[in-house]
């Protein structure tokens, strides 16, 4: 266990250095810049909320911030987990030639997601500001869902990243999986609205728990329950360790197959 | 009096699956699967190769192509693990495979230094000590603010280089890379090996150029077929390799 935190130690430059590259490729030669992380979030809730306002009619206080709250989390999920699936490919050229700690990659991947997270949970302070929403002290909580979702996307991203390896169609998939999914998680619609058995399935959702944890802290101003916690909780956890012993048990392989 | 231990390979064995056909795809193999066509065929590209570097020595590995000097190397390395034996390295070690494997190309050359510097497990801190070092050996001056894509490939061998050798590494792996670049750039490279030698590194050296091995190293490693044909004296054994 000692020489693992040795280990992460010598290559902690590293993951500074890659989380840094990242977000230094991403907004190269972009006038606006890291700008475009508060932004983007931002256009796509003005698009949605003018079609889910005057299209279908929701019955949902606050529309905008509704939708902005749930894209903060989902896009999160689907952001970290897609680019941590890809992490060993893109990376394969390095890791042939050089011993790298291979989940620094993942872990890079995710540090660099959670930095636009942060950048649209700011976006989602902004519109709260300017549309008036009441905001209470609870608000300080949000941290609680956001690191449990952490924890759920690095063990899930782990996972995504193993597969991947061996079969590579698995991010076309994940693709259609994920958009699949936001419409299985109450991103545009109120869970309220659900016939019985779609809600349960929606429940089902650990995404859903996150955001609903979310919801509570930033819009409803109430404290989660602490039932949703707990399960998020274990959630997060066991996807943790579920993705680091698969990851553990097969990366000697990765060089293999890449 | 003995010398300290620097890297010991203990029974190594290395098998590769080779896919008659490659599969990477979730459809390939669903469908191969099916049709039973999986077939793998066994390779040792290594068999039971032991032997030992002692502190401050200098080891060539020889051989013909497809010998295993490249697997050897990266299994010493730790990008491979050997499917049998173990593979132990004691003390600091500065890998020279492929010159400029860790570029990214969209940095700058000042960014890379940094990036490689911290592949290699240095810090910032670190790099920043050797960063005159590395502009001053690779003459790239000029060029330390421009995004590394536009370097031509002996500039990009300079500064990898540069930065794969600062320091004073227990152990260095040279694998090919000195045939590289230009005359200068060989002379300056292999000076600044020769330079790391007297310092106490202990030395790893790859080469087709037996001219080179019998310059630069004390002892050999001959590989041939993956199975350890002579380990000894280099002058000894480079004259026998080039009469064989």
């Amino acid at each position: 266990m000692s020489t693992y935190i040795q280990n992460f130690k010598k290559f902690r430059p590293l993951l500074e250095e890659l989380v840094s590259r990242d977000i230094k490729i991403k907004y190269r030669r972009s006038v606006l810049g890291v700008l475009w992380t508060v932004l983007n979030p931002l256009f796509m809730m003005v698009i949605l909320s003018i079609v889910f306002s005057n299209l279908f009619r929701f019955d949902i206080e606050n529309y905008p911030v509704y939708i902005l709250s749930g894209q903060v989390i989902y896009n999160f999920y689907s952001g970290s987990t897609s680019s941590a699936m890809s992490a060993m490919l893109d990376n394969a050229a390095l890791l042939k030639k050089v011993y790298i700690p291979k989940y620094l990659f993942v872990m890079s991947r995710i540090l660099s997601a959670i930095i636009d997270v942060l950048a649209s949970h700011c976006a989602l302070l902004i519109v709260m500001i300017v549309t008036g929403v009441e905001m209470r002290w609870t608000i300080i909580l949000f941290p609680i869902p956001l690191f449990m979702l952490v924890l759920f996307c690095f063990g899930f991203g782990l996972i995504l990243a193993t597969v991947a390896v061996k079969f590579r169609d698995i991010i076309h998939l994940y693709g259609v999986f994920t958009t699949g999914l936001m419409y299985l998680t109450p991103v545009i619609y109120a869970l309220s609205l659900l016939p019985d058995w779609l809600y349960r399935v929606v429940r089902l959702n650990p995404i859903t728990n996150y955001l609903m944890i979310y919801r509570d802290v930033m819009l409803n101003g109430t404290l989660p329950d602490p039932m949703h916690v707990l399960v998020g909780l274990a959630e997060g956890a066991v996807m943790m360790i579920l993705g680091l012993l698969l990851f553990a048990k097969k990366q000697d392989t990765f060089i293999l197959n890449l | 009096m003995e010398r300290d231990l620097m890297v010991k390979v203990d029974h190594v064995s290395m098998r590769f699956n080779l896919a008659s056909e490659r599969v990477d795809s979730l459809k390939e193999y669903v469908i191969k699967t099916i049709k039973r066509q999986i077939s793998y065929n066994e390779f040792w590209a290594l068999n039971d190769i032991s032997f030992e570097v002692r502190r401050g020595e200098a080891l060539g590995l020889i051989g013909l192509n497809g010998s295993g000097k490249s697997t050897m190397l990266k299994i010493i390395a730790g990008v491979l693990k050997p499917t049998r034996g173990s593979v132990q390295v004691f003390g600091s070690m500065a890998p020279l495979i492929e010159l400029g494997a860790g570029f990214d190309f969209d940095l700058t050359a000042r960014e890379n230094v940094f990036l490689n510097g911290a592949i290699l497990g240095h810090s910032r801190k670190e790099m920043e000590q050797y960063y005159d070092d590395i502009v001053d050996f690779s003459e790239l001056g000029p060029f330390m603010d421009t995004p590394v894509k536009n370097f031509s490939s002996g500039m990009i061998s300079r500064l990898a280089f540069g930065i794969a050798t600062i320091g004073q590494p227990d152990l260095l792996i040279v694998d090919e890379v000195l045939s590289v670049g230009d005359f200068h750039f060989q002379e300056k490279s292999e000076a600044r090996i020769q330079r790391m030698l007297s310092g106490g590194t202990t030395l790893l050296f790859v080469s087709h150029s037996i001219g080179q091995v019998k310059n630069l190293c004390d002892k050999v490693v001959w590989l041939e077929k993956g199975h350890l044909r002579a380990y000894g004296d280099s002058k000894v054994y480079c004259e026998e390799y080039e009469n064989s």
